[in-house]
């Protein structure tokens, strides 16, 4: 008697749970626009240059971006995605070249740039400091502060006004 | 007034640029200019022309089947780039089939479908809805029709059996004359 | 006849070029002042020439006079007369003759200068500005001809071609393909007169350029000379590039402002070694350092001035922007590349003689931030061209790939993108850099700053910038980058607005004006140096715009029926109604009405409309924009299904701050104007006494 409760009680416990996990995987809700956004964004349409998906007004563009929906819906995620798309349509729908062969120049490019930006720098640093200093330059204007400079402003106007009177 | 410019004396100059300074800014530059006129070339060029070997490739159809070079040897090959939401390419759809029925028993002559840029399920339907016989596939990464640099869909290349590209249509066929006008030549003998 | 006349009148120009160009240089070689004189007048001639010609094709787009290829291409039967007129600069061939135009204007408004002291750089500068006019010309006579007609052969094929084929008969379409709507929008109207005005004017500094090379007079004459034709050049092609984001934000209904596009970037590289170039040049005005850096930046500057113009004609970078591909590559790359040889020879032949002295204190010292702020504008220029090159380039270099298979997995030639997320990813590093720049140069002198003299002057604005981070933290904001980045924004306008205060009090103490006048009086007569300041305060406002929505950016879509709702943030925008109605101008519009809530609380109806054009088959989205200096609600009717009561998809973007965007763009030309605006002349004073007077009287 409790042998048959038991495997009653089993029986009903795995069909409900069987039950559970099929309705689970059934629910899936259909995902929003905003979530298909988010990816389409991020890629960009094959066909015209440099649009990007979720702007992209021509009717290729709307399958994609079913398509994209479609992969959302079932279960796929991100990276697969942008995956599926580079496989299907190549490199160019990604918004940033993949880092590979030639195509690390665009990457390594700006930092070696910076590098030596900076060793010129150095360089004109050094340079500029290594020259004696001029004894005879003006005894004007470079080592005043701003304020000195409109208080000169002011003193050279007032200078101005006096000969013109005397 | 004038303006009184204060010239600061000048030094005596300090080094002179190098020799091999100059020769690797001159170098740098005239390899730029280099670059940019290559580029300037290929963007030229166009698709690929008449007379020209094509780019070989391998397609792999909607079926599964694949094509290559040993499927397209000694055989007059029609290469046509197409897709789904091409409204142009849809008026050239059954003219293309027809040509195929009438060329197809012949054995020597090769019609290839390339569904550019465009998803499995609407090129399907395409097919479907011409009643499309002959083999069909996507342009994966798009690495054949960047071989080809085609600048748009529907765009025809028709290679003879020697291999070289013998008739370059930019643009929907009219009739189905026009492409047996196209075709009969290079069926030889 | 029109046709004709206009045509004529191109030759003519041609011609009288051709002949300037040979006096001028004939004429500086024989020393003969008759010649250079003869020379002048040609260049004056130009204008009234190129006037007729422009004024031929505007009365051919205003009359439609179809049988034209270029007419059918810009204009259609509904474009009301205003809009024709602006069909000038709608296409290739009108643009080519707008810009030749604005050539010659600008190089008659340099002919009538007053040239006693600078004669000898006379017939190099005619030279220079007849040579660049030259080539815009051939360009216009022999590959993108606006008089071409259109002639249909016998089979009926449409040929074009200015005088007539053998056996063919004039052909008049019924109507055109109209002007793009895209481009029916005020913004678009003057985004390229000016920036060809701006391209234009930087060919005035680089042609004193070349005569001061090629003359020997090295000093610094041309740049003083030159300084207002610079501003001018900066003025416009800012205005330019400003009205273009401006009408990105309302027309292209992505919610941006700038795309990162190829074309785009092509115009703001000129504009980045432009503005390096107007710093620089102070140096040498000041200092008289770094005469090859000027030299080379100047003739950087006009090649690439012509590489942009050559970018978005020739089809080479396609883009949103493209326009057909023609044959203006090969002509347009060969200027560039010979103009820049020659450039360079003549630079390296007079290297030595572009000695300075040098001398300078710390990296504190004024020279050492503006050469800074060179390199960090040299840097951008290297990433821009960088991101806009490598597509093209990698896919070009596959050939490499095709020849050596060993390489081909390096150099496969693969068609890629350089988006915004790479651009973005890279130069916020250097806009953080060069506003800190702002905030610590103006504070520097010349030669002798050092860190402890800054510091005195530095610190009090430096605690007072502090306060915005700490604020915003207490605000409940997080992100660090943002933070730090408003935090420069804040520094950089208070130092700014402290350099004002400071100068204006020591005024009013000392004059006992008051200080608003003394402020006004200030600005007067130092007007670069406060225009300058104006112009970094309507460049941080333009960050602060910036920084909010790149980094605050919100967004969601939703489909919804009639009397549905969408939130987002502190909004909720609520579907009224919606109606489908017929133009007359050959438009379809559908016009959503909706309303916006912020909080709970009613705030205003917004309009987004999505007209489609039947003659192009265009879709053109029209904004319904809420603005405030707090943020921006930016709704879009999303094209992607049919819209209906039913069920309409509205795209919502949310923009935080970006109304100081705007403002500040208006800000930064007005301080350029103000920079730009010509001083009076300065009194002339009766000495009766022996003074000592300091040159810092006379300089600017």
């Amino acid at each position: 008697m409790r042998k048959s409760i038991f495997v009653i009680a089993f029986s009903l416990g795995f069909i409900l749970l069987l039950a559970g996990v099929a309705s689970a995987q059934q629910s899936q809700p259909t995902p929003s626009d905003d979530q298909v956004n988010a990816i389409a964004k991020q890629l960009y349409c094959p066909v015209c240059e440099n649009t990007p998906l979720d702007v992209c007004p021509t009717t290729a563009c709307a399958r994609w971006r079913d398509l994209i929906r479609q992969q959302l819906a079932a279960g796929k995620t991100e990276q697969e995605i942008k995956d599926y798309f580079v496989k299907q349509y190549g490199a160019r729908v990604l918004g940033t070249p993949p880092p590979e062969g030639i195509n690390l120049l665009v990457y390594l490019g700006p930092l070696v740039a910076v590098v030596i930006g900076i060793y010129v720098l150095y360089r004109v640093y050094r340079s500029w400091n290594k020259t004696v200093p001029e004894s005879n330059a003006p005894p004007s204007s470079s080592g005043l502060t701003p304020e000195q400079d409109a208080a000169q402003d002011e003193y050279i106007h007032r200078l101005e006004d006096e000969v013109r009177k005397g | 007034m004038e303006e009184i410019t204060t010239e600061q004396a000048q030094k005596p100059s300090q080094k002179v640029i190098p020799r091999w300074g100059r020769m690797i800014a001159w170098v740098g530059l005239l390899g730029l200019l280099v670059v940019v006129a290559m580029v300037l070339l290929r963007n030229q060029q166009g698709p690929v022309a008449v007379g020209q070997k094509p780019p070989s490739f391998t397609l792999t159809t909607f079926d599964g089947k694949q094509i290559g070079p040993a499927e397209m040897a000694g055989k007059v090959i029609l290469v046509n780039f197409w897709a789904s939401w091409c409204k142009p390419c849809e008026q050239e759809a059954p003219d293309l089939e027809s040509a195929w029925e009438y060329y197809q028993p012949r054995g020597d002559v090769l019609f290839i479908g390339i569904a550019w840029t465009d998803t499995e399920s609407a090129s399907l339907a395409y097919i479907e809805r011409f009643k499309i016989t002959y083999p069909n596939g996507p342009d994966l990464g798009t690495t054949i029709s960047q071989a080809y640099r085609t600048t748009g869909v529907p765009e025809t290349y028709i290679i003879d059996k020697q291999g070289k590209l013998a008739y370059v249509k930019l643009s929907p066929f009219t009739s189905l004359a026009e492409i047996k006008t196209a075709i009969d030549p290079l069926l030889g003998p | 006849m029109v046709a004709n006349l206009g045509f004529g009148t191109l030759l003519i120009t041609f011609l009288v070029s051709i002949y300037g160009i040979l006096a001028a240089y004939i004429g500086a070689r024989r020393n003969s002042p008759a010649l250079v004189d003869s020379a002048r007048n040609a260049m004056l001639l130009t204008f009234p020439l190129l006037t007729i010609t422009t004024v031929s094709i505007i009365y051919l787009l205003v009359g439609a006079h179809f049988q034209y290829q270029y007419v059918s291409e810009v204009i259609s039967t509904s474009m009301p007369m205003s809009l024709r007129i602006t069909a000038l600069w709608g296409g290739q061939a009108g643009s080519l003759i707008f810009w030749s135009w604005l050539m010659s204007a600008f190089a008659s408004a340099v002919a009538l200068r007053k040239w006693e002291r600078d004669r000898e750089f006379l017939p190099w500068v005619i030279m220079v500005s007849l040579i660049t006019l030259a080539f815009f010309l051939i360009l216009s006579i022999f590959v993108e001809n606006p008089f071409a007609s259109l002639w249909q052969t016998p089979s009926g094929n449409i040929t074009t071609g200015m005088f007539q084929p053998a056996g063919t008969s004039l052909y008049i379409p019924t109507n055109g393909n109209g002007m793009n709507p895209y481009l029916r929008h005020p913004g678009m109207i003057f985004h390229p007169p000016a920036l060809y005005l701006g391209f234009v004017s930087f060919v005035i500094p680089y042609a004193f350029a070349i005569a001061a090379l090629i003359t020997g007079r090295t000093d610094d004459r041309w740049i003083r000379i030159t300084r207002r034709w610079t501003l001018v050049a900066y003025l416009f092609l800012s205005l330019g590039l400003l009205l273009g984001a401006r009408w990105a934000y309302d027309v292209l209904g992505w919610g941006g402002y700038w795309g990162w596009d190829a074309v785009e970037v092509s115009s703001l590289i000129p504009w980045l070694t432009g503005t390096a170039f107007l710093h620089s040049v102070m140096i040498q005005e000041k200092r008289g350092m770094l005469k090859h850096w000027n030299m080379l930046l100047i003739i950087l500057t006009y090649d690439l001035v012509i590489l942009g113009t050559f970018l978005t004609r020739s089809g080479l970078l396609s883009s949103v922007h493209a326009f057909a591909q023609s044959a203006i590559g090969p002509l347009f790359f060969g200027f560039i590349g010979l103009t820049l040889i020659a450039s360079l020879s003549l630079l390296s032949r007079r290297w030595n003689e572009l000695r300075s002295s040098v001398e300078m204190g710390s990296i504190f010292s004024r020279e050492f931030l503006f050469l800074l702020n060179n390199l960090l504008f040299v840097l951008l220029f290297i990433v821009c061209f960088l991101g806009v090159w490598y597509p093209v380039l990698s896919e070009a270099l596959g050939i490499v790939g095709q020849k050596i298979p060993v390489l081909s997995s390096v150099f496969n030639g693969q068609k890629v993108t350089v988006g915004p997320n790479w651009y973005k990813d890279i130069t916020p590093f250097f806009f953080a850099g060069l506003l800190l720049l702002m905030a610590i140069a103006p504070l520097s002198a010349w030669k002798s700053s050092n860190a402890k003299t800054i510091a005195r002057s530095i610190w009090k604005p430096f605690v007072g910038s502090l306060l915005v981070p700490v604020v915003l933290i207490v605000f409940g904001m997080r992100l660090w980058t943002a933070l730090l980045a408003l935090w420069l924004s804040a520094f950089a306008a208070l130092v700014t607005l402290y350099e004002f205060w400071r100068a204006g009090w020591a005024r009013h103490q000392a004059r006992q004006e008051n200080l608003p006048l003394a402020l006004w009086h200030l600005a007067g007569k130092n007007r670069r140096r406060y225009g300058g300041y104006i112009v970094h305060l309507g460049a941080v406002m333009m960050a602060i715009g910036i920084i909010g929505i790149e980094f605050f950016q919100t967004e969601t879509q939703k489909t919804i029926p009639q009397g549905g709702e969408i939130s987002l943030g502190h909004y909720t925008i609520q579907f009224t109604s919606l109606s489908v109605f017929d133009t007359q101008d050959g438009r379809n519009i559908a016009r959503a009405v909706v309303s916006v809530d912020k909080d709970g609380k009613y705030v205003g109806e917004l309009y987004p409309r999505r007209d489609y054009y039947y003659e192009s088959q265009q879709p053109l989205t029209i904004v319904g924009l809420r603005s405030t200096p707090e943020d921006d609600l930016y709704v879009i009717l999303a094209d992607w299904q049919s819209l209906s009561t039913a069920g309409a998809t509205f795209k919502v973007y949310h923009n935080p701050l970006v109304w100081w965007l705007w403002r500040g763009m208006i800000v930064f030309i007005l301080g350029t104007l103000i920079a730009a605006m010509p001083m009076k002349e300065a009194e002339k004073v009766q000495v009766k006494k022996a003074v000592p007077v300091t040159s810092k009287a006379y300089s600017p």
